[in-house]
């Protein structure tokens, strides 16, 4: 019997400019939002694993940790597949840079004792790559990104990644924590009446002083990485943009393009 | 006294060219800061002559351990056994993946923190300030780091300058007990090159193919665009074409494929994620055609063409044939 916990985020949605807040330095978390795309795919793999029987699965624990409005995000995941989750939100957690955020999520998945930890590959606002390597080394697991291809031969993982050099296939002994890349699998959608039962689903929501988290860890007194408010870039000339009206003035136009800059 | 020690990434006796820009920079840096650039490697088969050439880009040691090349944990457990030695204020990493990994771990087990996808550092009032650009490349955050700092660069952020032309270090031996999860990792098959061996470096002109081209069978619109154009034209991909199994990794461009600068980039249903960026916006002239207007590839590209490329593609290549007659 095996336990899953996948770790979700909540982000800003796709059709959201996302920006920084000038006075706080934080993302501006005003607009609509939604479960990280990413992490629908470590989601996915894990139902897999669960229906192809490779892993005798008999729970998969959506965790989050964010503000009050991440309840969303746990409740796409639920309607995605998972049995249950957990919202870790607290004012302390304001803040916390990825050390921090993956020290909070290893304590959550402490107390769940889980087999495997799945994430996505990247958060599709923050994007470091790194929360998964960190909640692993916090519980002293082995961790691998990026994987594209998973098989479970008992307690061993065969991986598989693109890497600097080309392909590169890993085997991983469980517990461990693996982040996936958006390759490995095509999310399903979910039905209605999953997502109209999403809402039943048990939802455990836990204060820092409730899970353990030492509030000095975390937030902003606790990060080590410290960000101050964001800069423009230099501005970059625009280029030209070209909307389909019509195929041939379209192409007529690029090809003038391209011959003025001699390019054909 | 602060110095910067730097992950060394090699691959079959050569040290890739990121952690040689990484080096390069942190000798720079660690010469304002009053210390020492210093290099590891860690891998069973890393000869002296590797190890010791990093002196030619300002490094004044360098570490070897013998472990397991390719996998985050052993690197951790060398990093932390070599940060216990010495003073070091900072780690950098070059543009890759291990960076992310082995980066976040080191950060949390020695209670620092990390930045990824750094593109710039200075220092500033005796510490190193990373520059991180967010949200798209659409803003830039400086970054502070208290207690040790973790930098994971961007590629190509940072240019291999050979400032000792010739010269070598002295290559040190350290012994790591390695951490359970290092033994719960084993590397079976490193850098496997799938599909055929293409060559996109060459080319002047490049039509790339991503995930809106929809099927291995549909490269052939990129095909023949690149015929039309002739010449030095080749076709090359994005990541998500490449782990579909519609084009070679070995015409991929990108973070974990090639860096190319054509005369001319033309991509055909290429989003423009930052990982494909940075392996292509060297390109004197960028041409992008995305069904979708908010794609990011038109923040950068010179000419964006919004529309459906199974239309506009195979139509452009008829008019240059014409064109040239
Ligand atoms: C302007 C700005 C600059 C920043 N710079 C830095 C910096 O330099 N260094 C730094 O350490 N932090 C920085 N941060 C903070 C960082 O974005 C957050 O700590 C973030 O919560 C974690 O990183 P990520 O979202 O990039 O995750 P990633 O590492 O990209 O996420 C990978 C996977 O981890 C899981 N995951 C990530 N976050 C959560 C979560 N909250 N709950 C559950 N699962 C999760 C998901 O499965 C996700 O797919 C910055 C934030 C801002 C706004
Ligand atoms: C650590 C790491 C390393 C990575 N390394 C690389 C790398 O080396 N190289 C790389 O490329 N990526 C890399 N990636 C992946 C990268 O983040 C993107 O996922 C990838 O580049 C997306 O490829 P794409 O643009 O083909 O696909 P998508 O992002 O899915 O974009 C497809 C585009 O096609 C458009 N489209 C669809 N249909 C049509 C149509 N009919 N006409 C016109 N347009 C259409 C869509 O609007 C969309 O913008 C890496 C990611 C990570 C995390």
């Amino acid at each position: 019997m095996t336990k899953i916990v996948v770790l979700v985020k909540e982000v800003p949605d796709a059709a959201v400019q996302k920006q920084v807040d000038p006075a706080t330095g934080l993302l501006d978390r005003s607009g609509e939002k939604t479960l990280n795309p990413f992490d629908t795919h470590a989601i996915e793999a894990a139902l897999q694993l669960k229906e192809s029987g490779a892993l005798e699965v008999d729970e998969v624990v959506a965790i989050t940790v964010g503000p009050s409005s991440a309840v969303k995000a746990l409740h796409k995941a639920v309607s995605l597949g998972a049995d249950r989750s957990i919202h870790l939100t607290d004012d302390a957690l304001v803040g916390s840079d990825v050390v921090a955020t993956g020290y909070a999520l290893a304590e959550l998945v402490k107390r769940e004792n889980p087999d495997l930890v799945l994430a996505g590959q990247q958060s599709d606002d923050g994007q470091s790559y790194a929360v998964g390597a960190v909640v692993a080394e916090n519980l002293g697991w082995p961790a691998l990104t990026q994987v594209i291809k998973l098989e479970v031969d008992g307690t061993t993982l065969t991986c598989e990644r693109q890497a600097e050099y080309g392909y590169d296939t890993v085997k991983v002994q469980l517990p461990a924590v693996i982040s996936v890349g958006d390759a490995i699998n095509e999310p399903r959608y979910p039905s209605l009446k999953a997502i109209m039962g999403a809402k039943k689903k048990p939802l455990e929501s836990l204060s820092v002083a409730d899970a353990g988290i030492d509030a000095g860890k975390v937030g902003k007194e606790g990060r080590k990485a410290v960000w101050t408010a964001a800069q423009q870039p230099p501005a970059k000339a625009a280029g030209m943009l070209i909307e389909d009206d019509d195929t041939a003035q379209t192409v007529e136009q690029i090809v003038t393009w391209l011959d003025e800059r001699k390019l054909i | 006294m602060t110095n910067i020690l730097v992950y060394a990434l090699h691959h079959e006796g050569t040290v890739n060219k990121n952690s040689l820009g990484a080096i390069s920079t942190a000798a720079k840096l660690a010469s304002e800061l009053g210390g020492e650039a210093h290099a590891l490697f860690v891998g069973e088969d890393v000869s002296d002559a590797a190890a010791g050439s990093v002196g030619a880009y300002g490094a004044t040691k360098a570490f070897r351990v013998a472990a397991p090349a390719g996998v985050p944990q052993p690197i951790v457990d060398a990093l932390d056994a070599v940060l216990s030695q010495g003073e070091y204020g900072y780690v950098i990493f070059g543009g890759g993946l291990l960076g992310f990994e082995a980066g976040g771990a080191i950060a949390a087990r020695r209670g620092g923190g990390i930045g990824v996808e750094i593109t710039g550092l200075r220092v500033e009032g005796g510490e190193l300030v990373a520059e991180r650009p967010i949200l798209g490349d659409t803003q830039i955050s400086d970054i502070h780091f208290r207690g040790l700092g973790v930098i994971a660069a961007r590629l190509n952020a940072f240019e291999a300058v050979e400032s000792a032309a010739g010269s070598t270090v002295p290559v040190e031996d350290v012994t790591v007990t390695l951490s359970d999860a290092a033994g719960k990792v084993e590397i079976v098959t490193r850098g496997e090159q799938r599909g055929a061996d293409v060559n996109i470096e060459d080319a002047q002109v490049l039509i790339t193919g991503g995930r809106g081209l929809g099927s291995a069978e549909n490269f052939s619109v990129a095909d023949d665009l690149a015929a039309a154009f002739g010449g030095t034209a080749a076709v090359a991909a994005t990541r998500a074409a490449v782990d579909a199994g519609w084009f070679p990794y070995a015409g991929q461009i990108g973070q974990t494929g090639k860096t190319v600068a054509p005369k001319l980039y033309l991509g055909l249903g290429v989003s423009g994620a930052i990982q494909h960026k940075v392996g292509m916006q060297s390109s004197d002239a960028i041409v992008a055609i995305n069904k979708d207007s908010n794609a990011p590839i038109f923040e950068f590209a010179d000419l964006g063409v919004v529309g459906d490329l199974h239309a506009i593609a195979p139509a452009l290549a008829a008019a240059i044939k014409a064109k040239k007659g």
